[in-house]
């Protein structure tokens, strides 16, 4: 046979093939293809003996091979295809942004210190040439060869090489791999249900975290709980579970059972046969339901438990349970699900009186309207909207019956519509309609999907700490935007406005795009807020032809609803975002989010319900989506405040000693001269000055309380305010002009140790350990916390010097023997060295404090409030917030009682009035202005 | 400065959940949550001001006690490098210094100017003379020193490392260019004694220069650089040699040539006759001959006494302009309402 079958696309969804048998066997019988005979790489099938099939595209990245491939029919097989995962991608290691700025700023030092050589070498080599050669006693050649010229180059180079701190990759990877473990111990973040605790995979970008500046989201089971539980229904208009907010419990739902209410019974049919959902006996002999869909697998328990029990499902015969006796199906055919149907329906044959009958669930909108005429639909559609309200998600049931005749017939059309190549989907759905239509309604279920804890308060956070916002989700439109509204994600009418890109075409993607851009262009000067949403299959005509369009929309839009995306479209936005220089953070729970968690700059996993496999790929994994507002604003945040001061600070220290020695050669006839022999030069490096700086691994600026209260500090983060060229311009001049520390230190030892104390050793141990006093106070200064670490570190560090500078004075062999005994015998060293810390630090203190009260940044006002031990809530009103929900919509229903808390899901309900009704009037207030501002500002900042 | 406890809140759930053992668990376990009590300081006004101030009353009287000892030490110098050349040769310094042929003496007349107790140090001090050279420095061979002869790789003495084929002890440049110039002192008409015992580091003399180390193949070569030493003393014991060896960090130094024991009164005049061999003059270098008394802080240097009043006022100046500037403009602290996005 050969398969005939479309390229591939990036749509995992669907697969238009057919498999036509060549005439030894069947002659032209063509079979269709769907994406249900379909298995996408490394699925699993489960309780299936055997299978055949066939491999349909397989290939390499980028490249693509079509293959036909002759197979042997073997009767009624699963036709097993690989469309070989679209879905995944090749991880590429990841650069922080912090890192990326180290290697700058490294690169502007060797270019510095290339300058300094090329200088003092030629000044040396001039002094050389007319100096030096009076100096008899230095005893220069006449005439040398012309490479003599380089030595003195040389000299400085190797002078100058400490001028890039070698320890700092070191000490880097050293703190970074602490800050990832400061998120694995942390036990705020552990999920209180699963006992899992958050994990870092990546070490080496926790920085980066905080400096995020727009979040990818997925939807189901990051911002929801992805667990479905039936909570209340309508059958024949009377109301189940308003009472207890729990039909299963509801005692007028169990009496019409055991009464054998009609209605009531066929509705329990309906929820145990409609669906897609496959039996399975465990062991212990209880049944497990394995679906694809949260919502049919919470409508078959809930049937279960209401007596109807799905019992086995076998080929097309179906068992059901019901108070005792077993009653079987034999399912005909299966009307699919689509989004464009918003409906499903099987056809099914009483195996016991031979009656068909047609069984539907779907979106109101989408049965309702198929009623046959003389029913009453206004208790459904009030039902409806009622759950909407709740946040529930509804779906229709309802049933008829079919003749025979009409069922063959229509069979027949079926069959040929399954079969056609082109615009099978369409084809199909018309076909479907022709059967679906005079249904009995039966009534409405609700079904609830709740939001995780704390998910509207972790946006509305993060929002304000200038983060933006965009969710990707394989879901509907209105799914994600109602989810969107529930969880503080966009603002509903007068506050925030919806801008929708849509379109089958082109042109009127075109279109839309422009007069959505056009809005966008004008709100921007508005508080408002302004969201976009759009499908995939515009945002794929978007990318594909409008890309430069829709990359300005993306700047200019804070909040953005992508619905029905690929996984690789997925990856595609986060490409775009990260093209725009934007730092990019993917959350997301399921396979099909790996490739955006691997694309994006950090990827952050939720190992929930969906598997582990985004925890896996992800660079962080979390047990829960509110945990993300911790990892971003208290370990992100710190991460970055500490790498920003230890990298900066590892440039500063070596540079200080580095100018000592530049100056020395001054004195020392540009020769080339080291003060400090090179066992002081080393231990400088890689241990006095390195073991106080690493303690600031545990320094905190501000408390994570504060921090969590004024997430807008953040800022100082993203914008890079700690760590880019003027302030490494500040550290980088330290040494010479602000504290003058180098010039201090260098100055006051050559003039103290002057005349006849003027022995080299002797000034070289005074200049370090006047280098090594300064560097424990600068470190004291710009320490905010002081643990008991930090104490020992920097004081213990300070005497640690002396002991080993004391043991290396013993040694009779070494070069500075006795050195040190002989200078701490002396007052006058001691005197040297208050003087050195007096006259360095004197400065630098009375600069930071004129700045830390006179121009102070945010982060000292907060500094200054929180230690002050004043009243810092001034933004604490956050959390309150969310509940208004529940209060302003719990009017509008009709028996609602008040007790619940969470915050609920609308899936199904697509009316129109429920967004209206959700939006009408109630002050849906979140989005404070401000934060839109700052987050302006802020990337304002950035550009300059 | 106050301690903080950290977000207790929280934690006590989690307290409840892990029970605490010991200390250290619990320090561990606050480690691990970030969560370690601190120490936050602010600087408050009151602070700075407190400091600085303390700072300035600390540091003023220090320093005028530094300055005081200081200007305690009695220290006479005598420049002599052009005084010694005799009129005639002026015009040519250089040929003059090389002659070997000539008699170098010369006579200076000393004033004390105060009593000077004893001891009173000797020392000579040349100026532009650049023993901290790279290639001067590297100059010499440590272990030689020590060991002498049985240890021959002194290819770190380059260029004077061998002469004729046979090593020098002591090799290098600095050894090569030992300072030779000698200085009598007479104060009416008696001699003073000069002790020239004990001037070096006892530390080099035991551990650095061998005792069974002579000078050996010593200022043999073509071009002779400073002084010779008597090859009949142990390197240990050329205590002018050890003392050259320690080189100076600066282009100007002093070394100690030795000690008068016996004070010296106010209006004496010393006649000094000297040596004037050593060569500084095709470099222009100046030489100077120093004596001086010493006090706890080593000899006289009024930089320590004045960069202490200095830095003591300046602080004292500091807090005075941040107090009024506290006073002028108060800054309430941490008010919440700076912060931009509250306004």
């Amino acid at each position: 046979g050969v398969i005939e079958c479309p390229g591939p696309d990036k749509d995992i969804r669907r697969f238009d093939g057919n498999l036509r048998l060549l005439p030894p066997f069947i002659d032209n019988d063509v079979c269709p293809l769907t994406i249900k005979n379909t298995i996408l790489q490394s699925c699993y099938l489960r309780n299936t003996e055997w299978a055949c099939g066939v491999a349909v595209y397989t290939g390499k990245k980028g490249k693509w091979i079509k293959l036909v491939w002759w197979a042997h029919y073997l009767g009624k097989c699963y036709s097993n295809e690989t469309k070989l995962g679209m879905t995944r991608g090749i991880p590429e290691p990841k650069l922080t942004a912090v890192d990326a700025m180290i290697d700058k700023l490294t690169g502007a030092i060797f270019v510095f210190q290339i300058v300094v050589v090329i200088v003092l070498g030629t000044a040396g080599n001039v002094w050389k040439d007319t100096e030096a050669r009076k100096q008899w006693y230095v005893l220069y050649p006449q005439e040398f060869p012309w490479y003599e010229l380089l030595v003195i180059p040389l000299r400085f180079e190797l002078l100058c090489s400490i001028m890039i701190p070698i320890s700092i990759k070191v000490s880097l990877d050293l703190v970074k791999s602490l800050y990832a473990k400061f998120i694995d111990w942390d036990y705020e973040m552990i999920d209180p249900e699963t006992d899992t605790p958050s994990h870092a995979t990546n070490t080496a970008i926790s920085e980066d975290l905080a400096q995020v500046e727009y979040i990818l989201t997925d939807k189901t089971g990051t911002l929801t709980e992805n667990r479905m539980i039936f909570r209340r229904c309508c059958i024949g208009g009377i109301f189940y579970g308003n009472e207890t907010g729990d039909a299963l419990k509801d005692v007028g739902l169990l009496n019409a059972i055991t009464s054998g209410s009609p209605d009531v019974i066929r509705f329990l049919t309906v929820m145990a046969v409609c669906n897609t959902v496959i039996p399975a006996k465990s062991k212990a002999g209880a049944i497990l339901y394995k679906a694809q869909s949260q919502d049919e697998e919470a409508l078959v328990h809930a049937a279960a438990q209401l007596h109807m029990v799905l019992v086995n499902k076998n080929a097309s015969i179906l068992e059901i349970k019901f108070n005792g006796s077993v009653l079987q199906y034999e399912i005909l055919e299966t009307l699919e699900f689509t989004s464009d149907r918003k409906r499903m329906s099987v056809v099914v044959k009483d195996c016991h009186s031979g009656n068909i009958s047609l069984l539907s669930k779907g979106a109101d909108e989408a049965i309702l309207p198929y009623a046959h005429a003389g029913q009453q639909t206004r208790t459904f559609v009030e039902a409806v909207e009622q759950y909407s309200q709740l946040g529930l998600r509804t779906l229709c049931l309802a049933w008829r019956e079919v003749e025979e005749d009409e069922y063959q017939e229509w069979s027949l059309m079926f069959k040929e519509a399954s079969s056609t190549l082109i615009d099978r989907e369409w084809r199909i759905a018309e076909v479907c309609q022709r059967l679906e239509h005079d249904l009995k309604v039966l009534g409405v279920t609700a079904i609830e999907d709740r939001l995780q804890d704390g998910v509207p308060e972790t946006i509305e956070t993060l929002r304000k700490a200038g983060i933006n916002f965009w969710m990707l989700t394989g879901d509907k439109q209105n799914t994600a935007i109602q989810i969107a509204l529930s969880c503080n994600f966009i603002s509903p009418e007068p506050k925030g406005q919806l801008l929708s890109i849509d379109g089958k075409t082109e042109d009127e993607v075109c279109r839309s795009l422009e007069r959505v851009l056009l809005t966008m262009r004008i709100t921007t000067s508005e508080p408002k807020d302004v969201a976009f949403v759009v499908d995939g299959w515009a945002l794929e005509i978007a990318l594909k032809h409008y890309r430069k369009a829709f990359t300005e929309l993306a700047i200019l839009s804070r909040t953005a609803i992508c619905c029905r995306v690929t996984p690789s479209q997925k990856a595609q936005l986060v490409e775009l975002l990260k093209s725009c220089d934007y730092r990019t953070l993917a959350i997301g729970d399921g396979g099909n989010d790996v490739r955006m968690i691997q694309k994006a700059d950090i990827g952050v996993g939720i190992s929930g319900r969906e598997g582990l496999q985004a925890a896996r790929a992800a660079d962080y994994s979390i047990g829960k989506f509110r945990f993300l507002k911790r990892l971003i604003l208290v370990h992100g945040r710190y991460s970055y405040n500490r790498t920003a001061f230890l990298s900066q600070y590892s440039f500063y220290k070596s540079l200080l000693i580095c100018f000592i020695q530049i100056f020395f050669s001054f004195i020392s006839g540009l020769s080339g001269t080291s003060l400090f022999n090179s066992v002081s030069l080393m231990a400088y490096n890689v241990f006095y000055t390195s073991i106080p700086v690493l303690v600031s691994t545990i320094d905190k600026d501000l408390s994570e309380g504060t921090v969590m209260q004024h997430p807008q500090i953040l800022f100082y983060c993203q914008a890079g305010r700690l760590l880019n060229p003027s302030t490494f311009a500040g550290w980088f001049g330290r040494p010479l002009f602000h504290g003058r520390e180098a010039i201090v230190a260098f100055v006051i030892s050559i003039h103290v140790y002057a005349y006849e104390k003027s022995e080299m050793e002797e000034v070289s141990m005074v200049a370090l350990s006047g280098c090594i006093w300064l560097q424990a106070f600068v470190v004291a200064l710009e320490t905010n916390s002081f643990t008991v670490f930090q104490h020992l570190a920097i004081w213990g560090n300070l005497v640690a010097f002396y002991i080993i500078n004391w043991i290396f004075s013993a040694i009779p062999s070494s070069g500075m023997y006795t050195i040190m005994f002989r200078l701490c015998s002396q007052p006058s060293y001691w005197i040297t060295m208050f003087l050195i810390v007096a006259a360095g630090m004197g400065p630098i203190v009375a600069l930071k404090y004129f700045r830390y009260t006179y121009r102070a940044s945010k982060i000292n006002i907060l500094q200054q409030a929180e230690r002050m031990g004043g009243p810092i809530l001034s933004l604490g009103t956050i959390e309150p917030q969310p509940r208004a929900i529940e209060k302003d919509v719990a009017p509008l229903s009709i028996t609602q009682p008040r007790s619940r808390s969470p915050v609920y899901e609308p899936l199904l309900s697509d009316s129109p009035n429920t967004r209206r009704s959700f939006g009408s009037g109630t002050p849906f207030d979140f989005f404070q202005s401000p934060s839109r501002l700052s987050s302006i500002y802020s990337r304002n900042c950035k550009d300059n | 400065m106050e301690v903080e406890g950290g977000n207790t809140s929280a934690n006590d759930a989690v307290a409840r959940k892990i029970p605490i053992q010991s200390r250290r668990a619990k320090v561990f376990y606050q480690f691990t949550q970030q969560n370690l009590p601190a120490c936050k300081p602010v600087l408050t006004p009151s602070w700075i001001v407190t400091t600085f101030l303390l700072m300035g009353v600390i540091f003023i009287p220090i320093g005028l006690v530094t300055l005081r000892t200081s200007h305690s030490v009695i220290e006479i110098v005598e420049r002599y490098d052009t005084e010694c050349i005799p009129e005639k040769f002026r015009g040519n310094k250089v040929s003059y210094i090389k002659d070997s042929t000539i008699l170098k003496n010369c006579s200076l007349y000393l004033k004390v100017p105060k009593h000077m107790k004893a001891p009173i140090y000797i020392y000579y001090q040349l100026d532009n003379y650049y023993q901290n050279h790279r290639r001067y420095v590297k100059s010499r061979n440590d272990q030689q020193l020590l060991h002498g002869l049985k240890y021959n790789d002194t290819s770190s003495c380059q260029p004077e490392d061998s002469n004729n084929g046979l090593p020098i002890v002591p090799c290098g440049l600095i050894a090569w260019s030992l300072f030779n110039d000698t200085f009598k002192f007479i104060r009416e008409s008696s001699e003073l004694v000069v002790n020239r015992k004990n001037i070096a580091w006892k530390s080099d003399r035991n551990h650095k220069f061998g005792k069974q180390v002579y000078p050996f193949n010593f200022q043999n070569g073509t071009f002779i650089g400073g002084g010779s030493l008597d090859p009949s003393v142990p390197l240990s014991d050329q205590e002018d040699l050890i003392v050259w060896m320690r080189t100076a960090a600066l282009p100007s130094f002093r070394k100690m040539y030795g000690r008068i024991e016996e004070d010296l009164d106010a209006d004496d005049v010393i006649a000094v006759h000297l040596m004037n061999n050593y060569n500084t003059y095709s470099f222009g270098g100046k030489k100077k001959l120093v004596l001086s008394t010493s006090s706890w802080l080593g000899g006289k240097n009024d930089f320590l006494g004045v960069a202490y009043v200095f830095v003591g006022s300046s602080s004292i100046i500091i807090s005075l302009v941040f107090m009024l500037l506290h006073v002028k403009n108060p800054r309430p602290y941490g008010e919440t309402a700076y912060l931009s996005w509250n306004r």
